[in-house]
C-alpha cells in the first residue's frame, strides 16, 4: 500500500515555481483558508494524457472541489500538453485562474505522473513535479498531486493523501450492526475491519502511524484494542475491573488515555504501551471521560460533569491542574485537540440542537460551526482546516459530514452509508 | 435452557393472545353471501333445528416460576430514570423491591444490570451515564439484601435503544436500566 519510494522528484521545474517573485502575480490566485466565504478559486484540470490520465485528473478535481476552496472549471474539451507551455488565453477565457495539467506514462512497469500547476493570468508556472508508483496506486498519486496543489495555493499542508476510520452502521435502529470500517478520505476503497458481532465504538488514529485504538462492547464487558491497519495485528490493552472506553493515543503513540468506570464512577487513566503500566489521572466522583492529548503531549482535554453538567476541562498530562474551559450555553462533550494545538473541537448541546464547535485551549474564541438534531464526534483533518463529524436527523441514521474551521463550508462526506465516530488519519509518509 | 423456556413461553403467549383476540374482537362479517345450502335462521326464533358450535373455553398462560419470563413479567426487568439522572426514583424503587424479592426466591440466579441512555447525549458521555444508572440499580439491590457477587453491570450508552422513536416519549423509555438474567434461571 505504502508508496515507499514515492520519490518526489523535483523535476527541476519546481525551481521555477519557487523563484516566482512578483508578489502581485502570486496574490492574484492565493487562496486564504481562513476565509471560507471567499469565492472558490476557479481551477481547470483537463484529463492528463496517457493511461489513467483522465481518472487521475478527475480525482484531483473532486478533491479540490470538495475542499470548498477551489471550483473546478470544465475544460470544455481543451487539452493542455504537459511538455509545452499552455495556451493561457484558452484557460483564462474559461475563467480558470489556475491550470493543472499532466501526463501519466508507464516506465518499466511503473506509473510515472508528471504534472504542472500554472497561474493562467500571470502566465507562470507555480509547480512542476513528478510522482512514480505502481500503476494500481494511481489514486494515491492523484491525492499526492492534490496535496501539492493545495499546499502551493493555500500555503497550508493538504489532507487528501489520508484515510478515515469510522463506525459503519447498518440495520434498523433497534437492530443495528456496527462495524469498524476504513476508507480513503474521498470515500474510495471502503472496507470493513470487524465483522459486526460486537459493538465497536470510538476508533482513533495514532498521529504518527497507521494504527488505531477503539473500544469493543459486549454483554460480558468492554475492551480497548490496538489495531495495526497495515499488518492486521490486533491486541487488547488488557483486562480491567470495570468498563473501559473512550481511548485515544498520545501524540507520539507511546500511551493511550482512556476512561475507566468502577462502581459507576468514570475516571481518566493512561497506559504506557511499552511497559503496560496504567496510571489514574483523575479521581473525581463525577463522570470524567473522553480524554484527548494536546499535540505536544503536555496536556489533556477531557469531559467532566463535576460542575453539575458536562463541560470541557484541561489538565496537565500527569493529571494535575484541571480547570474548566467551556463556559458557553449548554453541555459540552467530546473534546479533541487540533493537530497544531491552536484549537479544541467539541460537541455542544444547546437550544435543543447539537453543534460542532471550536475554541482556543484556554476557552476563548469559541465558534459554533454546525447545528442539527444530532451533530457529534468531530475529528480533525491533519492540516487542522477541516473537521469530519457525524450528523443524524431525527429518526434517521447517522452520516458523515465535513465542515471547515470557518463553518462556511459544510458538506456531506463522500460516503453514502450509515456512519459515525469518524477518525481522520495523519498524512501518509 | 433459558432459550428453550423463552421459546416455549413465546409460543404459549402467542397462542394465548390469539385466543384473547378471538374473544374480544367483533365477529368477522362474511364478505360473500352464505352458501345457498346453509339453513337460514328463523326470524321468529325457531332455533331448535339450528346446529351451534361452541367456542372452546379460554386458555390462559402464565410463566413457569423461576424462569426469565417469570422475572420479566412478574417482577419487571426495567426501571427508568430522569434526564441526566441516575438516582433511583420512587416508582423504580417499587420495581426493584419486586426484583429483589424474586432474586431472593431464586438464589442461583445471576443478573447483569445494563445501563442505557437516550440519544440526546454524545456517545462517550452516555456510556459513562449508563454505567452510573446500572451501578445505582446494583447498589439499590445490594441494599435490599442481594449479594454483590450476584450482580454485574455494563453500560450500552445510547447504543441499544428500547424505543426507536425520536420524541420525548421514546427518550423517556430509553433512559433505563435493564436487569438481565445472566444465568441460573429455571
Amino acid at each position: 500500500m505504502r508508496m515507499s519510494a514515492a520519490a518526489l522528484i523535483f523535476a527541476g521545474l519546481v525551481m521555477t515555481g519557487a523563484l516566482l517573485g512578483p508578489a502581485q502575480a502570486r496574490a492574484e490566485i492565493e487562496v486564504d483558508v481562513n476565509r471560507g466565504d471567499l469565492r472558490p478559486l476557479p481551477v481547470s484540470i483537463p484529463a492528463f494524457s496517457g493511461d489513467r490520465g483522465a481518472d487521475i485528473a478527475g480525482v484531483i478535481a473532486d478533491n479540490l472541489g470538495r475542499s470548498g476552496l477551489f471550483a473546478p472549471v470544465d475544460p470544455a474539451g481543451n487539452q493542455a500538453e504537459v511538455s509545452t507551455e499552455p495556451d493561457f488565453p484558452v484557460w483564462t477565457a474559461l475563467g480558470a485562474q489556475a491550470l493543472v495539467n499532466g501526463a501519466a506514462t508507464l516506465v518499466d512497469g511503473r506509473l510515472q505522473v508528471d504534472f504542472r500547476l500554472w497561474d493562467t493570468f500571470a502566465g507562470q508556472q507555480l509547480l512542476g513535479l513528478q510522482f512514480t508508483s505502481t500503476p494500481e496506486n494511481w489514486r494515491r498519486v492523484a491525492h499526492k498531486i492534490s496535496d501539492a496543489v493545495y499546499e502551493r495555493l493555500t500555503g497550508e499542508k493538504g489532507y487528501f493523501d489520508t484515510r478515515v476510520v469510522f463506525v459503519s452502521e447498518t440495520g434498523g435502529r433497534l437492530n443495528r450492526t456496527l462495524r469498524l470500517a476504513v476508507m480513503d478520505q474521498d470515500g474510495a476503497n471502503p472496507s470493513y475491519l470487524t465483522d459486526g458481532s460486537e459493538i465497536v465504538l470510538s476508533p482513533r488514529f495514532s498521529a504518527s502511524s497507521q494504527q488505531i485504538t477503539y473500544m469493543s462492547l459486549r454483554q460480558d464487558g468492554s475492551a480497548v484494542f490496538l489495531l495495526n491497519l497495515e499488518t492486521g495485528r490486533r491486541e487488547s490493552l488488557g483486562q480491567f475491573s470495570g468498563m473501559v472506553f473512550a481511548p485515544r493515543f498520545s501524540p507520539d503513540g507511546s500511551q493511550v488515555a482512556f476512561a475507566l468506570e468502577r462502581n459507576g464512577n468514570s475516571d481518566i487513566w493512561v497506559m504506557n504501551l511499552v511497559n503496560r503500566q496504567s496510571r489514574r489521572l483523575t479521581s473525581d466522583p463525577a463522570i470524567d471521560t473522553s480524554p484527548a492529548f494536546s499535540p505536544d503531549g503536555s496536556r489533556i482535554a477531557f469531559n467532566s460533569d463535576r460542575g453539575g453538567s458536562p463541560q470541557l476541562y484541561v489538565m496537565d498530562a500527569n493529571g494535575g491542574g484541571a480547570r474548566r474551559i467551556s463556559f458557553g450555553e449548554g453541555r459540552y462533550t467530546s473534546p479533541v485537540w487540533s493537530p497544531a494545538g491552536d484549537f479544541i473541537a467539541f460537541t455542544r448541546q444547546g437550544g435543543g440542537q447539537f453543534h460542532i464547535g471550536i475554541m482556543r485551549p484556554d476557552g476563548s474564541d469559541e465558534r459554533t460551526l454546525t447545528s442539527s438534531y444530532m451533530d457529534e464526534g468531530p475529528t480533525w483533518a491533519p492540516n487542522g482546516r477541516v473537521l469530519l463529524f457525524s450528523r443524524q436527523e431525527a429518526g434517521g441514521e447517522p452520516r458523515l459530514w465535513t465542515v471547515d474551521v470557518t463553518g462556511r463550508i459544510l458538506k456531506p462526506a463522500p460516503y453514502a452509508g450509515g456512519a459515525s465516530d469518524p477518525a481522520w488519519s495523519p498524512l501518509f509518509n | 435452557m433459558t432459550r428453550n423456556n423463552a421459546l416455549r413461553w413465546t409460543v404459549l403467549l402467542a397462542a394465548a393472545s390469539v385466543l384473547a383476540a378471538c374473544q374480544s374482537a367483533p365477529k368477522p362479517q362474511p364478505e360473500t353471501s352464505p352458501p345457498p345450502a346453509a339453513p337460514a335462521a328463523d326470524a321468529a326464533g325457531a332455533s331448535s333445528d339450528v346446529q351451534t358450535v361452541r367456542r372452546p373455553p379460554p386458555v390462559s398462560g402464565t410463566p413457569l416460576p423461576g424462569t426469565v419470563q417469570d422475572f420479566v413479567i412478574n417482577a419487571s426487568d426495567r426501571v427508568f430514570f430522569d434526564v441526566d439522572q441516575y438516582e433511583v426514583r420512587p416508582d423504580a424503587a417499587v420495581v426493584l423491591e419486586r426484583q429483589a424479592a424474586w432474586l431472593r426466591r431464586y438464589p442461583a440466579v445471576q443478573v447483569r444490570i445494563e445501563g442505557n441512555a437516550d440519544e440526546r447525549g454524545t456517545r462517550e458521555y452516555n456510556l459513562a451515564l449508563g454505567s452510573r444508572r446500572a451501578n445505582a440499580v446494583r447498589e439499590h439491590l445490594i441494599g435490599l439484601g442481594i449479594s454483590p457477587a450476584r450482580i454485574s453491570t455494563i453500560s450500552f450508552g445510547k447504543e441499544r435503544p428500547l424505543d426507536p422513536g425520536a420524541d420525548e416519549e421514546a427518550f423517556k423509555r430509553n433512559r433505563n436500566a435493564r436487569t438481565a438474567i445472566a444465568s441460573g434461571a429455571r
